[in-house]
C-alpha cells in the first residue's frame, strides 16, 4: 500500500481567511490543526487570478501559457497532460468530487464532457489521454461535480432539483437575464451578490461536496490507493450561505479589512499610482474581464457592504473547515490517516474590500495573489512541521502528488514538487513565482505578467487596448506589504526592476508554449 | 452589442465549401450541438443538444457572394445576425468567416461559441467532397 492524497480545494478564498495565516473572522480549527502537523506556505501564489486557467494548472502541472487555457471560457483540451491520470495508471483510484471548471459552464449546444457526464449521470467515459492511450476521463474514475448554487446540469444542481426542488430558488442567481454575472443586491446592506438562503445546511452544496466525497471513499477497498480532489465551490461569490449560519459572524462587528480606505479621495488616489485599468473599472468606465458583474460600477461599495460580505465569506469558510473535519474523521474511521497527505488550497483569492474592490480581475495584488496552502504529509512520511516563506506556486501540486506515489515527473510538467521547509525551499531556488494574466473579451484586452519574489511584487502590462505596453507595478513587500505605493518608476529600484523583467523574460521564452491561442467559446 | 467572429482557411473551392452550408436545413449536419432542424419556408427552428429551442428567420442565402445570414428570433436577444461568408482567394482556397453580432453583448459569445466547431465542421465536410471530386 501506498500513500493515498486528498486534494481539497476550495474557490476564491483569500490567505487571511484562516485563522492560521492571521485570519480573526473565520474559526478554521481543521485547516489550522493541518497546518500544525504539516507545512504552511506563507506565499503561495496560482498561475492565473481566474478560475479555469489555474484549475488547469493544478491538473497539469503547466502554466495558462503552455496548458492553453489563457481565460475562462477556453476549455482545456481533453487530451492535456493530467496529473490524475498518471496516478491512475500507477493503479490509483481516483475521483474529482464538487467544482471541475476545465470546461465552461455556459454550454447551450451540449459541447463539453463535463456537462454531458453530468447530463447523462456517468461517473466517467473513456476519453483520449495525452500519451495516445484512452482512458477515464482526464483520468478520473469518478466524477461528480458541483457549482455555485443549484444551476446547470451539473450532479448537486440535479440532486437538489429532484430531493428539494423548493430550495432551487434558494440560492442567489449569479447570472442575470442576459447572463451577464449578476449586480443584483441583497443582504441587510445592499451588497452585490448576496442573499439571504433558507436551505438547510445539509443541503447546502459545501455538505453535499463532504457527503459524496465520504460516499465514495467508503466504496473503495481498505488496500486501495486513492487520489481525491475534493473542491469546494464556496466561499466564491454569490456569498449566500444557509441563513441558519449567518449569526456566526454578525456583519454590523466586522472590522473593515485593513486594505479598504474608507475615503472615496483615498481609494483614488491609491488606484491612481496602479495601472490605468484599475482606476477605470472603479469609476465604471470599463469591465475587461467576464468575471465581475458587468453593470456594477465598484466605486459605488459601501463600507457596510464589505463588511457584510465579509462577514457571509468568512461563515462559508467555517462551514468548509467544518465539512473538512467530517471527511478527515472517516478517513480515520477507514483507517487511512497514517497514509493520508492532505493538501488545502485555492484557486485564486478575491480582492473583498481591498482598494474599494470587490471579486477579481487582473489586478495582480496580495488578495487576488496570496494564497492559503497547507500540505499534512502522511504521517508514515515522517516530515517535520514547519512554514515556508519562499514563494512557491500552485503549479507545483502535480509533481507534488506524483512525488508522494513515487513517480517519476513527466517531461510535460512545469512545476517542481513544492519544498517542505525554508532550508529545503533555499536549495532547490524558489525564488520568484510566477503569475498570468491574458483576457480579450467584447473589443478590450489585457496581458499581465506578474513576479513575486521575498522581496518583491513586479507586473508588467504587455500592449493592449487599456495599455500601451510601457506600464507596470512594483512594490516592496517588506515597506508595503498591502502594496499601495507603486514604486515602479522609481530610480532607486531600476536595478531590481531589470532583475524582476529579465526573471519575466526568461519565463515568457521558454519552450514549449502554445503557440496559436486557443479560442474563447463561452463567457465562463 | 458585441461580435464574435471565427474564421478558417479551407484547402477547397469557394463553391464546393458554400455547398456545405447553404441549404437551411444542413446544419445539423456541420454545427456540433445541433440535433434537429426543420425549415418552413424562411422560418428555421434548430434544436440543441441542451433540450433548448431557438426559432430562427433566414435573411439571406447568395450564391453569388456565398452569403448565408439569419437571425435567431427567440426572445433571449434583443437582436441577433449570423453570418457565414465564403470568400474565394484562390482555386482550391477559401477563407470561411463566421461571425455573430447580438444584444444582449454575451448572448454573442454563448451562441457564437458554438461556430468555431462548426467551421471546423464545415472545413471537414468540404474536404470530403473535394476527395470525392465533387
Amino acid at each position: 500500500m501506498g500513500r493515498k492524497i486528498l486534494f481539497i480545494t476550495t474557490d476564491q478564498q483569500r490567505y487571511d481567511t484562516l485563522a492560521c495565516n492571521g485570519g480573526v473572522l473565520s474559526r478554521t480549527p481543521v485547516a489550522d490543526g493541518l497546518a500544525a502537523q504539516g507545512v504552511r506556505y506563507n506565499r503561495c501564489q496560482p498561475t492565473s487570478v481566474v478560475c479555469m486557467p489555474s484549475r488547469s494548472s493544478m491538473l497539469t502541472g503547466q502554466f495558462p501559457s503552455r496548458h492553453g487555457v489563457w481565460m475562462n471560457g477556453v476549455a482545456l483540451a481533453p487530451d492535456a497532460p493530467s496529473v490524475a491520470a498518471e496516478l491512475h495508471d500507477a493503479g490509483y483510484k481516483t475521483a474529482l468530487i464538487g467544482k471541475a471548471h476545465f470546461e465552461p459552464f455556459l454550454d447551450p449546444f451540449g459541447l463539453f464532457i463535463e456537462n454531458q457526464l453530468a447530463s447523462l449521470q456517468l461517473p466517467t467515459i473513456d476519453d483520449a489521454w495525452p500519451n495516445g492511450r484512452r482512458g477515464p476521463h482526464r483520468g478520473f474514475d469518478h466524477l461528480e461535480f458541483a457549482t455555485h448554487g443549484a444551476v446547470g446540469p451539473l450532479h448537486y444542481a440535479k440532486w437538489l432539483f429532484a430531493t428539494h426542488p423548493e430550495m432551487v430558488g434558494e440560492y442567489f442567481a449569479p447570472l442575470d437575464g442576459e447572463l451577464n454575472v449578476s449586480a443584483v443586491g441583497g443582504g441587510d446592506s445592499g451588497a452585490p451578490q448576496v442573499k439571504l438562503n433558507s436551505i438547510p445546511r445539509e443541503w447546502y452544496h459545501t455538505d453535499w461536496v463532504a457527503e459524496r466525497t465520504i460516499a465514495w471513499l467508503k466504496s473503495l477497498s481498505s488496500d486501495d490507493d486513492w487520489f481525491c480532489w475534493m473542491s469546494f465551490p464556496d466561499p466564491h461569490h454569490p456569498w449566500d450561505p444557509p441563513a441558519s449560519e449567518i449569526s456566526r459572524v454578525p456583519w454590523r462587528d466586522v472590522d473593515l479589512p485593513e486594505n479598504y480606505p474608507e475615503s472615496a479621495e483615498q481609494r483614488e488616489s491609491l488606484l491612481d499610482q496602479k495601472a490605468r485599468h484599475w482606476r477605470a473599472w472603479y469609476d465604471g468606465r470599463v469591465v475587461s474581464n467576464y468575471e465581475a458583474p458587468a453593470k456594477w460600477v465598484p466605486a459605488t461599495l459601501t463600507a457596510n457592504q464589505v463588511r457584510e460580505v465579509n462577514a457571509l465569506n468568512a461563515v462559508e469558510v467555517e462551514l468548509i473547515d467544518e465539512a473538512v473535519g467530517r471527511v478527515l474523521s472517516e478517513v480515520d474511521a477507514l483507517g487511512w490517516t497514517n497514509d493520508l497527505d492532505v493538501f488545502f488550497t485555492t484557486d485564486h483569492g478575491e480582492l473583498q474590500g481591498d482598494f474599494g474592490l470587490l471579486f477579481k480581475g487582473p489586478y495582480h495584488v496580495d488578495a487576488l495573489m496570496r494564497l492559503p496552502l497547507i500540505w499534512r504529509p502522511a504521517p508514515v512520511a515522517q516530515v517535520t512541521p514547519a512554514v515556508v516563506d519562499a514563494p512557491v506556486n500552485l503549479v507545483s501540486l502535480a509533481s507534488t502528488f506524483m512525488s508522494i506515489a513515487g513517480l517519476a515527473t513527466p517531461s510535460w510538467v512545469e512545476g517542481t514538487a513544492l519544498p517542505v521547509s525554508n532550508d529545503d525551499a533555499r536549495e532547490r531556488h524558489f525564488e520568484a513565482s510566477i503569475t498570468e494574466w491574458d483576457s480579450a473579451l467584447f473589443g478590450v484586452d489585457v496581458h499581465v505578467r506578474t513576479v513575486v519574489t521575498s522581496q518583491y511584487l513586479y507586473s508588467e502590462y504587455q500592449r493592449g487596448t487599456m495599455h500601451d505596453g510601457t506600464e507596470g507595478e512594483l512594490y516592496v513587500l517588506a515597506d508595503d506589504p498591502l502594496q499601495r505605493v507603486n514604486r515602479f518608476d522609481d530610480p532607486a529600484l531600476a536595478s531590481a526592476r531589470s532583475e524582476l523583467s529579465e526573471r519575466l523574460r526568461t519565463h515568457m521564452t521558454r519552450e514549449n508554449q502554445c503557440l496559436e491561442l486557443a479560442p474563447v467559446v463561452a463567457p465562463v | 452589442m458585441a461580435t464574435v467572429r471565427f474564421e478558417r482557411r479551407i484547402a477547397a473551392p469557394v463553391n464546393t465549401v458554400w455547398s456545405v452550408f447553404c441549404d437551411p436545413a444542413s446544419i445539423v449536419q456541420w454545427f456540433p450541438g445541433v440535433t434537429g432542424v426543420t425549415v418552413d419556408g424562411s422560418q428555421r427552428v434548430i434544436t440543441l443538444r441542451s433540450g433548448i429551442q431557438m426559432p430562427e428567420e433566414i435573411l439571406t442565402v447568395d450564391p453569388l457572394i456565398h452569403r448565408f445570414q439569419y437571425r435567431v428570433t427567440s426572445a433571449l436577444y434583443r437582436m441577433h445576425l449570423g453570418t457565414i461568408d465564403a470568400i474565394e482567394l484562390g482555386p482550391v482556397d477559401t477563407l470561411c468567416i463566421y461571425s455573430t453580432t447580438a444584444e444582449p453583448h454575451v448572448m454573442a459569445l454563448v451562441i457564437g461559441g458554438g461556430t468555431y466547431g462548426a467551421l471546423k465542421e464545415i472545413e471537414r465536410l468540404a474536404l470530403e467532397l473535394v476527395d470525392q471530386g465533387v
